[in-house]
């Protein structure tokens, strides 16, 4: 059955450090800049502290997108955490979309604490993006042949 | 073979090692398991041939806990995950008496292709002809080796052991083909052709955890899957995702740690070529953070806890399309 | 079982005008563990607070809700709230349904359900919270200031005068920074070393302040109240101790064809200096790149004229380590290399000079001995042009987007200088715009230009020609007269941008502070915390922030201090309990968490580990939680699971994760 992209609401999880993107959301919110009610977001201390299993589960438990937002490299409230952050997402990202995944369901960004125009533009181009993709079939099906 | 057990007999005796950690005959030549023997008498089943594929890196966390050194037989292969296991505190160097035992290539018995088969004759090293006689119930076949061979051996690392106390026996660098062509041949496909395969790969998965448990990188005490940690532990797969995220979780714990030894492959009962999700990891972070290769040393950062400033974005996986 | 409170702040109409704040308390109702729900008008209130307080004690919560605005503005209110009622703070947990909802949304419907969704998701959360209390660690009363211009003289002294031991790191051989290089300053004209040389010798008697000069700071570990730095001190090869400062070394130094630093470049000094007469300490140094006796072995002259034996060219390098409880960055700035500027001659010209080149050419103790001369010839020049924003509020890579803020002022200053001292010489400046705020800085400008004639041409200059005569063809725009300029000039200074020195990226680096595009320091907030780094007991001072002249640098200098007084004044510093956490039993002890670690919090230890009934000794890793700022980075890396991170472990994240999929 096609997917009815206009009506498709997905499920989108950001997970935002503290320090920076987190309250590049506040500025956001502050600043009236409006994104989708489609993402809901997780405060971490840092981008570091993503599990790739805490990303996994989120599609497991049917999220349509995932997306992590840190300081901007160089500008890590821990010094290095997102430059952890960035190896271990760009392999977990290669992997899924080596699988098959579609790789738009997963993005980082970097986004300051003074980049609220950022933030919300960044959530805007990635839920119309997930919103293409349509529902997540695939990360949650690679067993259920057919 | 023989020169071996001599050697393993002399060491036992003068007490310089406690026990023997080698491989074991079992009913036939080419059932063969990893063993421990702690007495000359014992050794006397001890085997090595073409079918001990078998890593013996992993035993040794164990046997680094008892007293007393362990002789232990590794192939060059595997003194890389021995070298890895060390570098992760995990294996004690002093704790080990390695002899590096030369090989040429090791064999997978499912790659043989005989019927009925009785007997594997010339198993030991490949001969000159390199001309495996198998002995079945329907009469003498030939199988060249290679055809043979383990799908590692075909990708050989080379015939230097990396870490060892005494060398014995020849080896041979064994590889006749690109390590990452596989790799490269699916991600050169289609994301539906992609997903199909490895759909139906990972369709034939039974959880039964011999990849896991062979792995000389999944080494935790207790696995993730196992533990409360992460509302993971299930007795029974309770949903569909189960496997996926294990194989997917499972690649990435031992991503930058992995030596690519392909017990993973080896021992999975269902044939799911594992090694394709490592080898994906470990074709990345070459391309991506510069060539490495876990276990050649032990005191270098592994490439997940290391960066570099100007390491590339993970918008790559989206541009490299 | 957890009991849990969910208070619903309506913000006055700022949530409650597009979330239906009673629907979300029903919704709360709903949950599991949720015994109490309500929602009024201003939650932070006085009022707000005492009906939390209330519920806590009435119903026996073991954990709170509070469905508001962000975290970062009232967390720490409802957490303070919490513990006046008897609750742990850290079991409160905060749904943004402000800036992350209500102010972003307009559909009532849709924000509603997204709040609804967000408070699930805390509740969750709650429900895995534990208490957790707040370590102390104690305070070393000592600062230390990196850098010895005049933003760290100041902040030293200040510290110093407030009772403080402090520490200043200079890299060269002596305090004074760019200050020390300038001529006059503006808009008082007094003389730069006259009101700088003062305040240096004060730091240097200063019975609470030590010295290094000729000292880097090597590595930085510790956190606020508890720093341990190394300091390398390069070696000078002159015994401080024993060195008179007499000066004869330099003047017999057979090696004396080294660009001079401190002038610039602009002539030579000898390979044992002291960078200027006023130096502190007033004890050379020796530059070994250009020492022939450190390159050939022979010489020695310096060690021979030294009367009282101070030249040892066996001295090598001294780390040494110093323990503090503040850190303060004075690091200063630079001009910004020209390289790229070729149209303005720069370089092929000796003519083409800089404003910074200038302040030594118009200095006493320059190369001219302050007078104004052409570099080339020697020649009094009798046209000067200007050009304002020489890589500053530059759109393309080759300079800086932002306006170096000094320039406008010294260029005001040295034309009246020019003016003053030679009427005869004619003052051009080309300028963008002319920007004076300051107490009497346009007074200032305006004299330039009405009372010394000084000529300014709104307009940019395309291109500098050196001419075979000698001259140099300016060619350039008047933008209000809409015509071209071409205009013979014998000199031509370039107003040229200033940037963060260099080494300010390694130090950020070491101090864990953050940095931004331009490489200046980032404060914690730009409007209300301009003088501390966004990383506890690292403040700034000076140009390291952002460019600013020197009354601006020193009141901020003082600024730190202040912060620096204030951390140094406490005896004990609550730490942050939201740390990493080893599981003894699932830890493997294999390393990788200690590699990821930034603050060296992670050692391992051997202990004897009763697992399930199997007793042996195992190596496992053990986090110092006062180092441990609670970063997560090694909750990632540990396969197992062992290492997890209280406030935000690996199931309470999860917990979020589920409750927003659901």
């Amino acid at each position: 059955m096609p997917i009815n992209h206009e009506e498709f609401r997905p499920t989108i999880v950001a997970f935002c450090c503290n320090w920076c993107s987190y309250a590049g959301a506040d500025l956001a919110g502050s600043s009236r800049l409006a994104y989708p009610a489609d993402v809901k977001i997780i405060r971490v201390p840092c981008s570091c502290r993503v599990n790739p299993m805490f990303i996994l589960r989120a599609f497991e438990k049917g999220a349509d997108g995932v997306i992590l937002c840190g300081c901007h490299p160089g500008d890590c409230h821990y010094s290095t955490g997102n430059y952890y952050a960035r190896r271990r997402m760009t392999l977990l990202f290669s992997m899924l979309d080596y699988l098959g995944v579609e790789n738009g369901r997963t993005r980082v960004e970097w986004v300051s604490a003074a980049e609220g125009v950022k933030f919300s533009e960044t959530m805007n181009s990635f839920v119309e993006k997930v919103r293409s993709l349509g529902p997540n079939v695939r990360l949650g099906d690679l067993r259920c042949k057919n | 073979m023989q020169e071996l057990i001599n050697r393993a007999k002399s060491l036992l005796e003068s007490g310089e090692v406690s026990r023997v950690l080698g491989w074991r005959k079992g009913e036939t030549d080419w059932d063969v398991e990893p063993a421990f023997f702690n007495s000359a008498e014992e050794l006397s089943e001890f085997i090595y041939n073409g079918f001990c594929g078998a890593n013996l890196s992993k035993y040794m966390i164990e046997a680094s806990k008892l007293e007393g050194k362990t002789l232990v037989f590794l192939k060059p292969c595997d003194t890389y995950s021995f070298n890895q296991l060390c570098k992760e505190h995990r294996v004690d160097r002093e704790k080990a008496y390695i002899i590096g035992v030369g090989c040429k290539g090791k064999l997978k018995i499912e790659n043989i292709d005989a019927a009925g088969i009785l007997e594997v004759r010339g198993a030991g090293y490949p001969d000159a002809s390199e001309i495996l006689t198998v002995k079945t119930l329907y009469g003498d076949r030939e199988v060249s080796y290679k055809s043979a061979m383990l799908e590692r051996c075909h990708v050989c690392k080379g015939k230097e052991h990396m870490v060892y106390d005494e060398r014995m026996g020849e080896s041979a660098d064994t590889s006749d083909a690109d390590r990452f062509a596989e790799v490269a041949k699916i991600e050169a496909m289609s994301p539906e052709e992609k997903f199909a395969f490895f759909q139906s790969e990972l369709s034939k998965c039974i959880r039964c955890n011999a990849c896991r448990n062979v792995c000389p990188a999944c080494s935790c005490r207790k696995c993730v899957f196992d533990s409360t940690k992460f509302d993971s532990a299930q007795k029974a797969n309770t949903t569909s995702f189960e496997e996926k995220m294990f194989h997917i979780i499972r690649a990435f714990h031992v991503a930058g740690r992995c030596t690519d030894c392909g017990e993973c492959s080896r021992v999975c009962p269902q044939g799911i070529p594992l090694h394709l999700f490592n080898r994906k990891f470990i074709k990345d972070i070459n391309a991506l953070y510069g060539d490495y290769q876990a276990g050649a040393d032990t005191d270098s950062k592994g490439p997940l806890t290391d960066f570099r400033l100007d390491d590339c974005e993970p918008s790559i996986v989206t541009k490299r399309g | 079982m957890q009991k849990i409170g969910v208070f619903v702040c309506h913000c006055g109409s700022n949530i409650a005008a597009t979330v239906d704040v009673k629907k979300v308390v029903e919704m709360a109702l709903l949950e599991q563990g949720v015994v109490h729900a309500e929602d009024y008008p201003y939650m932070c209130s006085e009022a707000g607070q005492s009906r939390i307080a209330a519920a806590i004690a009435e119903k026996g919560l073991t954990g709170i809700v509070v469905c508001s605005c962000s975290p970062r503005m009232h967390e720490a209110t409802f957490r303070k709230a919490a513990e006046r009622a008897g609750l742990n703070p850290y079991m409160v947990e905060i749904a943004n349904i402000r800036e992350h909802c209500s102010w972003i949304h307009k559909d009532m419907a849709e924000a509603t359900e997204k709040a609804t969704i967000l408070m699930r998701a805390a509740v969750a959360k709650v429900h895995l919270n534990a208490p957790l209390q707040a370590g102390e660690s104690m305070v070393t009363k000592r600062a230390l200031v990196i850098g010895g211009g005049i933003a760290g003289i100041q902040t030293a002294i200040d510290i110093a005068d407030a009772g403080y031991k402090v520490d200043i790191v200079e890299k060269t051989p002596s305090i004074g920074g760019r200050m020390s290089q300038l001529d006059k300053t503006f808009p008082t004209l007094d003389c730069s070393a006259c009101i700088l040389t003062p305040k240096m010798v004060e730091a240097a008697a200063h019975e609470n302040i030590t010295i290094h000069t000729y000292s880097e700071v090597e590595k930085v570990s510790g956190f606020v109240g508890n720093f341990t730095v190394d300091i390398r001190k390069k070696a000078r090869y002159v015994d401080i101790a024993k060195c008179t400062g007499c000066g004869v070394c330099q003047e017999k130094c057979p090696s004396k064809k080294i660009p001079n630093e401190f002038n610039r470049g602009l002539n030579n000094r000898s390979a044992i200096y002291t960078p200027f007469a006023q130096a502190i300490p007033n004890v050379p140094v020796i530059d070994t790149t250009a020492c022939i006796k450190f390159k050939t072995g022979k010489c020695g002259v310096c060690e021979k004229v030294c009367q009282a034996g101070a030249i040892n060219y066996k001295q090598q390098d001294e780390i040494i380590t110093e323990n503090y409880g503040a850190i303060v960055v004075a690091t200063g700035f630079d001009t910004i290399k020209l390289d790229q500027y070729g149209e303005y001659a720069y370089g092929q010209s000796k003519d083409v000079i800089t404003s910074l080149e200038l302040e030594r050419v118009m200095n006493a103790a320059g190369p001219t001995k302050g007078h104004l001369e052409r570099l080339s010839d020697g020649k009094a020049p009798k046209e000067i042009v200007f050009i304002q924003c020489v890589g500053s509020r530059c759109s393309d890579d080759r300079g800086k987007p932002y306006c170096s803020k000094i320039c406008c002022m010294y260029t005001a200053k040295h034309a009246m200088l020019i003016r003053d001292k030679y009427p005869d010489t004619n003052v051009t400046v080309f300028y963008i715009d002319v920007r004076t705020p300051g107490k009497n800085f346009d007074e200032f400008y305006r004299r330039a230009v009405e009372d010394y004639g000084v000529n300014y041409i709104k307009g940019q200059v395309g291109k500098v020609i050196p001419q075979p005569d000698g001259s140099l063809l300016v060619q350039g725009v008047d933008l209000l007269d809409q015509k071209q300029i071409l205009k013979k000039a014998d000199m031509v200074v370039l107003a040229t941008a200033i940037e963060p020195n260099t080494d300010v990226r390694k130090i950020a680096t070491m101090l864990t502070a953050s940095i931004d595009t331009n490489n200046f320091l980032t404060e914690a907030h730009p409007k209300l915390r301009p003088v501390e780094s966004p990383t506890a007991g690292v403040f700034l001072s000076g140009v390291c922030q952002g460019p600013k002249d020197i009354p601006e640098t020193v009141a901020q200098a003082g600024a730190a201090a202040v912060k620096v007084i204030g951390l140094l004044a406490k005896d004990k510093l609550k730490t942050n309990p939201c740390t990493a956490q080893s599981d003894e039993l699932l830890c493997n002890g294999c390393s990788q968490c200690a590699n990821v670690c930034p603050y060296g919090a992670i050692t391992y230890e051997t202990k004897l580990i009763n697992d399930h009934g199997i007793r042996e000794d195992r190596r496992v890793a053990v986090v110092n939680s006062a180092l441990c700022q609670g970063c997560g980075a090694c909750t990632v890396t540990c396969p197992s699971g062992a290492m997890d991170l209280k406030g935000f472990s690996n199931r309470q994240i999860l917990a979020e994760v589920d409750a927003i999929c659901r």
